[in-house]
């Protein structure tokens, strides 16, 4: 098994590694079991465009990798746009990954759902309480 | 190139010097086949005879004609597992083995279940050990076979041989012990400890990888693994190896000859990197036995982060280490032996697999640590885990 270039170079310098305060969608999947964990913070504006994204991901190099890519081609999309992401365009922008780390890509991809759907839960919320503002994590 | 630092030894070890030299006149000085009948044949056979005499003398083996070369490890493994079993057959269809056997023991006995054989697999507890309670409890009146291993590869733990050795035969089975790991590392005498069959590799104590032995005591019914010519008398077909057998030999005998030595350094350089590394780095399991166990190995958890992430950061940095983590094996299991000796699944993630060589220095070790610490700080300042969450998560 051999990693490409890019993964190598993004796992040793990753970009948007941490998490974010203010983020008012937080997104977590994976297990322990399976090796993967990642967590996903947005902070997603009124007009419904996603301004920043960062990650805290525990996982091989593939795994840390894939959400830091997945953070970079979310920013700047609304949530729809998001929400297509797919998988196969995490593997491209990696210049591909090894077979048995494709899951990571998936992962990397439910990630970004689950996030989106916490900004749902939040919203929801929030309309139905007297809405008061964004909600930290941490 | 910058620094290299090769910490992972129980994978592979260098070839030796000695047995380099031992080695290079058998690829074209004497290059005939050993079983051949004229004196380029008979050249080639005495280079063989001397092997087997060297690995004879090393484990103290009572006849050199209880040694028969083989590729190695995994077919030394499969050869006393399937071999027997075949062999045995009429007496009984159940083996009793342990769950953290090396996979070319664990692959054999499932390769056996498949074909009507039962197999018990035996618990190991925290720090690797299998209990002789455990092992008469499942002793059946059809057990024909035990296979324990001497030294686990991924923790250093030695198992108590002489004794399920001596258990088994009390119960009239054979015993065969994996000493792949055990060679150079604890002293091995078949006799006193009553081993029937026994594996052992080259690669591992500074000989050539492809080569490696199965002690089979005299008396004891094995069919062969592998049909062909008359070779090993008639038990392992296939033209000798004569370079890598001479390599073997030479190397069995060196690590025979200077265990006590190397084990001594290996336990400085151990407490060394253990007292370091537990200085520096906080949260962190040691994995294996306390005090049963080989020096050269190290096993050690980093809570919060994965292993082949660790890895990889070292790799960078040109330390060469092993993970027990899921990714490495391609499967998303992480490894059995440590899921065996009960490590929750993020422990066992987060294993790295330190084995040091007997040319080792210092210095090294320091360069090792320094990476290391580095590259654990970096992985938790990224990890979505925390001490704390994971006390909430177990309350």
């Amino acid at each position: 098994m051999e990693y490409s270039a890019k993964v190598i170079d993004i796992f040793k310098n990753p970009r948007n590694a941490g998490s974010l305060r203010g983020a008012n969608a937080v997104g977590k999947v994976g297990n322990s079991a399976c090796g993967d964990i990642m967590k996903i913070y947005l902070y997603i504006n009124d007009e419904g465009v996603i301004e920043e994204a960062k990650f805290k991901t525990f996982g091989c190099a593939a795994a840390i990798a894939a959400t830091s890519v997945a953070c970079d081609m979310i920013k700047g999309m609304t949530i729809e746009e998001a929400l297509e992401v797919k998988n196969s365009q995490v593997i491209d922008y990696l210049g591909g990954l090894p077979p048995q780390k494709i899951h990571c890509s998936l992962l990397a991809e439910e990630a970004i759902h689950a996030a989106i759907e916490d900004y749902y839960r939040r919203k929801e919320k929030e309309a139905k309480d007297e809405p008061d503002g964004d909600e930290d994590e941490e | 190139m910058e620094r290299r630092v090769y910490l992972d030894n129980a994978a592979t070890t260098y070839v030796s010097s000695e047995v380099l030299n031992e080695m290079l006149p058998c690829f074209n000085a004497v290059y005939g086949n050993s079983s051949s009948l004229h004196s380029f044949g008979r050249e080639a056979s005495h280079i063989i005879d001397r092997a087997r005499d060297r690995v004879c003398k090393a484990i103290n083996a009572s006849k050199p004609n209880e040694i028969y070369f083989t590729s190695g490890g995994t077919e030394a493994n499969n050869w006393a597992i399937k071999g027997i079993a075949y062999a045995n057959k009429h007496k009984g269809k159940h083996i009793i083995t342990s769950q953290i056997e090396h996979d070319s023991v664990l692959e054999a006995c499932r390769a056996l279940e498949r074909e009507g054989f039962e197999v018990t697999y035996l618990p190991v507890d925290e720090y690797g050990l299998v209990s002789l309670a455990s092992l008469l409890h499942n002793i059946r009146k059809d057990t024909i076979l035990v296979s324990i291993m001497s030294v686990n590869n991924e923790v250093g733990t030695i198992q108590n041989i002489k004794a399920i050795a001596k258990t088994a035969h009390e119960n009239g089975i054979l015993f065969h012990t994996d000493a792949v790991q055990a060679i150079g590392a604890v002293k091995i005498d078949v006799q006193d400890m009553e081993i029937d069959l026994m594996t052992m590799s080259a690669h591992k104590i500074y000989g050539p990888k492809g080569v490696g032995a199965l002690y089979v005591k005299n008396g004891v019914k094995i069919d062969p693994l592998i049909d062909g010519g008359n070779q090993e008398r008639g038990k392992r077909g296939g033209t000798t190896n004569v370079p890598a057998i001479a390599g073997f030999g030479k190397a069995v005998e060196i690590a025979t000859r200077d265990l006590v030595v190397n084990q001594q350094k290996l336990k400085a350089i151990r407490n060394y990197f253990l007292d370091k590394v537990m200085e520096r780095i906080p949260y962190v399991k040691l994995n294996g036995h306390p005090q049963q166990k080989i020096q050269g190995t190290v096993n050690l958890s980093f809570e919060l982060i994965e292993g082949e992430s660790i890895l990889m950061l070292l790799d960078l940095n040109g330390v060469a280490v092993s993970t027990g983590s899921a990714c490495t094996s391609g499967s998303l299991e992480p490894s059995h032996v440590l899921k065996a000796m009960g490590l929750s699944d993020e422990l066992a993630q987060g294993s790295i697999r330190f084995s040091f060589g007997k040319s080792i220095s210092k210095d090294d070790v320091d360069y090792a640590i320094d990476k290391l610490a580095e590259a654990v700080e970096k992985l938790r300042s990224i990890s979505p885990l925390t001490k704390a969450g994971r006390k909430k998560e177990k309350n």
